[in-house]
């Protein structure tokens, strides 16, 4: 089976629906005689042309909104936003128009977008080139929220995201665009969206990521297995509607459960993971259940030392895991 | 047809106006959306239009007077007949799902047979208030006996919650180690396993889940001694004094602490007596039939299994046969109701020499005298070996005791909890007893008792039960016993 | 500026049949309107918003349009819009009156909210100015697909500080787009007039920012503004790109039920505005040229009062939604 980098599978992804569905467009800035700043939408410009792969001007609300008028008339749209801290001037288009446009008219429109954006740090990108903001939108019924951590994954839930006829955030982690590879079978295959993956089976501690971090938890727990400690890490590939099915087996099956993202703790996914787990499962919990996230500060500081204090790696995510071993 | 007319909410968050004039008199003609009155708030100025066609009745109202919204201002002589208010009530439409227990009412809505998300898998868009909202358990809660009720158990009765997780991720406490985590105290339960026989690697000496399944792992090999309580096993006990006022030790006293065994003991008699109201009743048994029966069966019995016919066996079918024909004997107090079990699982109460279990014969209706006979004999021989499997500890649904192989004639035994009763049978003494037409004979007589629990039934149900009990061993057919 | 005449009617190729059914639609709109006001003063209606003074500028622009074929993203005043592409007063008066059958969104918003898939009306939300990028998404779906439909949408002139406002126009400008874009420039956002929405001196003004054209057209004027929307049309059918349209018109209503225009109102200027208002000019210039008959006009209102009482009585009989209902359509497999 071919290997692919994770930025190559969300290409194809792309590429493989607008072959296979002509109602589907790109849009953003940068995506068409570019390829995109990260290239990520490189060749769809040649293949599609400038009517299906749009380099639209500077403007995230107009990029969504526009979007959203094109998909309310039939077309699906994945709307690009450079990177994911950009995207706050759409968010009134995301969450006061693309969210409720369903229900608003009972029924009668619906809004089968996607937008797409880069998102984490690690690549000296300081504020505002590296922040994860995906728990905001993680609130908002109407939405619903996809960040992949495998090649596989991100081409697979491209397709159903594409293909969903509700809006979908697709959030890529930038530093995974190049860092990360994986077998990608060239046949047509889906990943479902509300589905989690088990990427690490275990029986004592439930880990539960998303994202980069994914594989720093599988890492992580690899380290502690010389010692007797075997961990199950879940991937939750889409933070709404979350896996409560999977969320809830692991926990209860181990009793203990960490739960791991790059994003600023406070309020995030790993919170709502968290209450989940203290209230379906606490008859079985032998421990309390725990989070590890980003420090409260923006994401993320520039000079390589304030970079590295923010960002989370494999052994700080052992340090934390043995504590709760040893629990 | 006079119609009232109230004051109208004009802008939100506005609650009273000022009528400021009227500009109809009663008696005068008004035309249908006519304005009959002005009125000022601090929002908006308006003009109020009449409800329907007719004359204006009276004035409920002042000029000048402030009014609160919605409270009577008029009345109109209405023309064309229309009903006592102005403002007709709406109904609501019929919920679009005919949920299943509504069965034929159907949807009246326009949407027709929408699933309301009753059924719908767990997802976040269901809500928390929506019905079906929690997940289904990937696996079967455990075989959990109803409830243990709030027992006026001694202070330590609640394990100190753990010490919450402060913000900064550092490491939680446990305190001294004897608190039990939720996962701890099902699996000690399931198991039945007393947790003071576990010792505890977790932080503090805490015992761990790891530490429960690996104890269960060693017993279940063998290498632990035997299970201490009769299934289902009541939870850890603590290991602070159970007792609320302390026990003054003298010098020459001699203080023998407790056993596992014991202390298991005595907090489930504790318990018991605290959970069901024990009432008693007692029916003598002439066992004179029986004896002949067991008499003439005992050599072959004993040629064939190497063991000897007790009175036991044939006390045990009886108990089974008539537990059939009283269900309620064979049943649990739960929260909802009281659970009728379907099988008959006998348990028989078997004294060894520091402890009590009781070891359960599963499905004991479907046993012949014989089979019960020799599932008897081979329980108690193992239990007194201490080599007895969990299950066969667990999962009874009715206790007999044979008190009488120790001698005594009357015993008022405690029920077995979660049980609704427990039978004793006494020893058998020959007696003197009046028969039919005033002849006196010597009989075999058995006292039969059953401690029962009153809130799953009255004297009637327990008494009952008992006569059939006698019934069925006085009227035992010697002829078509073969063992 | 040029402000069009009645008397070019012919040009327009507007027939005295056409002439006729834009003045009764004037009145329809009118008439329901002024009931909706008279629930909200009855208390049966916590909030209108109205479209008196506006109803010629919206229906001489909407009957430039194809129902149903072209799409239209409307803003809260349009009523009269709506009731020209196919909107009747039965779905006006469900969703004042917050019935479950309300088309427009099964009353789970305020009224004035409008929207008709059927009628490619797109539903719209309370935050003002967003549909203006809905409608050039519309727009781009036809132009991607090769349709020769065009998308409508309109908003009053204070939406046009929002950026949405400015982020449209400059998309559909750069890309073509087959946009028509309404400014109905009451002089009023609420209470703040025109001078402090803008400084430029209209609305239209700003097109040329964008690279596109604007046009200024007598807002009272139903036969000018269709003359307006229809060279607009046309030219977006032909792939020539976007238009702003800006209709003078008159807000003869305070803002809504909740506001109380005497504060920032000079009663004169009401009292001009009502002197011309619309509908009595058009009526006033048809039944010169004789298009009207004595006596059309009046019943002509009455036909309309008729149509309202009896959608009012179909509304007040019609069902409230199911509490449990509110927990539909969040996604589509709800």
């Amino acid at each position: 089976m071919p290997v692919k980098s994770y930025i190559e599978a969300i290409r194809e992804g792309m590429r493989d629906e607008m072959r296979r569905d002509e109602r589907v467009i790109v849009m953003g800035e940068d995506v068409g005689v570019k390829g995109g700043v990260f290239k990520a939408t490189d060749g769809l410009f040649t293949e599609f042309g400038e009517m299906r792969v749009i380099d639209t001007p500077l403007a995230e609300s107009a990029i969504v909104g526009v979007a959203i008028g094109a998909a309310i008339n039939g077309l699906r749209p994945i709307a690009e936003i450079q990177f994911q801290d950009f995207i706050m001037p759409a968010v009134d288009q995301i969450v006061s128009e693309a969210a409720k446009i369903r229900y608003r008219s009972n029924g009668d429109f619906g809004v089968p977008m996607v937008v797409r954006a880069p998102y984490g740090g690690g690549v000296h990108g300081a504020l505002y080139h590296s922040q994860s903001m995906e728990a905001m939108f993680c609130h908002i019924p109407g939405l619903k929220v996809v960040v992949p951590s495998t090649p596989y994954d991100a081409k697979g839930l491209l397709r159903s995201a594409i293909r969903d006829p509700d809006p979908v955030l697709y959030f890529e982690h930038k530093r995974a665009y190049r860092l990360i590879k994986g077998e990608v079978p060239e046949e047509e295959f889906t990943v479902p969206l509300g589905r989690a993956a088990t990427v690490r089976e275990g029986d004592d501690i439930a880990i539960f990521s998303y994202g980069l971090m994914t594989r720093f938890c599988v890492e992580a727990a690899d380290a502690i297995a010389a010692d007797g400690f075997d961990c199950a890490v879940v991937d939750l590939r889409t933070l709404r509607p979350l896996d409560l099915e999977a969320i809830v087996g692991a926990a209860r099956r181990c009793g203990k459960v960490l739960v791991v993202q790059e994003a600023n703790l406070a309020v995030s996914v790993a919170s709502e993971v968290a209450a989940i787990v203290a209230e379906e499962c606490f008859e079985y919990l032998d421990a309390p259940v725990m989070r590890l996230g980003g420090p409260e500060i923006p994401a993320v500081p520039f000079s390589p030392p304030l970079e590295e204090f923010y960002m989370l790696n494999p052994a700080k995510i052992e340090t934390r895991l043995r504590e709760l071993a040893a629990y | 047809m006079a119609l009232t007319v109230t004051m109208p909410q004009l802008g939100e968050s506005v609650t009273e106006g000022t009528l400021s004039q009227w500009l109809k008199q009663p008696g005068e003609p008004v035309d249908r959306y006519e304005a009959i009155a002005e009125v000022v708030t601090d929002k908006v100025n308006a003009e109020i239009p009449s409800p329907s066609a007719g004359r204006m009745g009276e004035h409920m109202v002042e000029e000048g007077a402030v009014v609160a919204v919605g409270q009577p201002i008029c009345t109109i002589e209405s023309a064309d007949g229309g009903n006592g208010t102005a403002q007709p009530e709406a109904r609501v439409e019929e919920p679009a799902a005919a949920q299943g227990a509504q069965g034929a009412q159907g949807a009246q809505g326009t949407q027709g047979a929408i699933d309301t998300g009753a059924g719908a898998p767990p997802s976040q868009r269901a809500g928390a208030a929506a019905p079906g909202s929690a997940p289904p358990p990937p696996e079967a809660t455990p075989p959990a006996p109803p409830r243990e009720p709030a027992a006026p158990a001694p202070a330590a009765a609640a394990p100190a919650p753990p010490a919450p997780a402060p913000p900064a991720p550092a490491a939680p406490s446990p305190g001294d180690g004897t608190h039990l985590t939720p996962a701890v105290r099902m699996l000690a339960r399931e198991h039945g396993v007393d947790l003071s026989q576990i010792s505890g690697s977790g932080v503090g000496g805490r015992i761990t889940k790891k530490d429960v399944l690996e104890y269960v792992q060693r017993r279940e090999s063998g290498a632990a001694p035997a299970p201490t309580t009769a299934a289902p096993a009541p939870p850890a006990t603590k290991p602070s004094a159970a007792a609320p006022a302390p026990i003054e030790v003298l010098t020459e006293d001699r203080l023998v602490p407790l056993s596992g065994a014991r202390r298991a003991i005595a907090e489930h008699m504790v318990r018991s007596r605290h959970t069901s109201p024990h009432a008693w009743v007692m029916v003598e048994v002439d066992m004179t039939r029986v004896a002949r029966v067991r008499a003439a069966q005992r050599e072959s019995f004993r040629a064939r299994t190497g063991a000897d016919l007790t009175f036991l066996p044939f006390v045990a079918q009886a108990v089974v046969a008539a537990l059939r024909r009283h269900p309620t004997l064979n049943a649990s107090f739960g929260d909802d109701g009281i659970v009728l079990r379907h099988d008959v699982n006998l348990g028989i109460a078997t004294a060894l020499e520091d402890n009590l279990i009781v070891p359960v014969i599963h499905q004991a209706d479907r046993l012949s005298l014989s089979g019960l006979a020799v599932a008897l004999r081979d329980l108690t021989d193992r239990a007194r070996a201490g080599r007895l499997r969990i299950d066969e500890l667990q999962g009874g649904t009715f206790t007999l005791n044979n008190a009488g192989a120790l001698g005594t004639v009357l015993s008022q035994a405690i029920i077995n909890q979660p049980q609704a009763a427990i039978c004793v049978m006494d020893a058998i003494v020959k007696r003197p007893i009046v028969l039919e037409g005033d002849a006196i004979a010597v009989r075999s007589m058995m006292n039969l008792s059953l401690s029962f629990d009153h809130r799953i039934n009255d004297g009637l149900g327990a008494a009952r039960f008992l006569r059939t009990v006698k019934e069925l061993l006085e009227g035992i057919d010697e002829a078509a016993i073969a063992l | 500026m040029a402000v069009a005449k009645t008397s070019r009617a012919p040009e327009t190729g507007l027939d005295a049949d056409a002439m006729r059914a834009m003045y009764r639609h004037m009145v329809r709109a009118r008439v329901l309107d002024e009931r909706l006001w008279v629930l909200n003063r009855q208390g049966r209606a916590p909030f209108v918003i109205s479209c008196q003074g506006h109803e010629a500028a919206q229906v001489g622009i909407a009957m430039a349009l194809r129902p149903g074929y072209d799409w239209v993203a409307p803003y809260y005043r349009d009523l009269a819009v709506t009731l020209v592409l196919g909107m009747t007063p039965l779905d006006h008066l469900l969703a004042t009156l917050a019935r479950a059958g309300d088309p427009n969104s099964g009353s789970r918003q305020m009224p004035a909210h409008y929207g008709c898939r059927r009628l490619n009306i797109i539903t719209g939300g309370s935050a003002v100015a967003t549909q203006v990028l809905h409608a050039c998404g519309a727009a781009l779906a036809a132009k991607v697909r090769g349709e020769d439909a065009v998308a409508l949408t309109a908003l009053g002139e204070g939406s046009t500080s929002e950026g949405d406002f400015h982020e449209g126009l400059n998309f559909a400008a750069v890309h073509s787009l087959p946009l028509i874009c309404v400014v109905e420039n009451n002089g009023f956002a609420i209470s703040v007039p025109w001078a402090k929405q803008s400084h430029t001196k209209d609305a239209a003004d700003r097109a040329k920012g964008y690279g596109m054209p604007g046009v200024v057209v007598d807002g009272g004027d139903p036969i000018a503004c269709y003359a307006a929307a229809r060279d607009a049309v046309e030219r977006a059918r032909r792939g020539k790109g976007p238009t702003l349209i800006e209709a003078k018109v008159a807000r003869l209503t305070p803002h809504s039920s909740d506001d109380d225009d005497r504060l920032y109102k000079r009663r004169e200027v009401l009292a001009d505005e009502k002197a011309h208002d619309c509908l009595l000019r058009f009526r006033t210039a048809l039944e010169e040229r004789s298009v009207l008959a004595p006596g059309d006009a009046e019943e002509i209102r009455a036909e309309a009062m008729r149509e309202v009482d009896k959608a009012l009585d179909e509304a007040e009989a019609a069902p409230l939604p199911a509490p449990e209902s509110a927990l539909l359509n969040v996604y589509a497999e709800d």
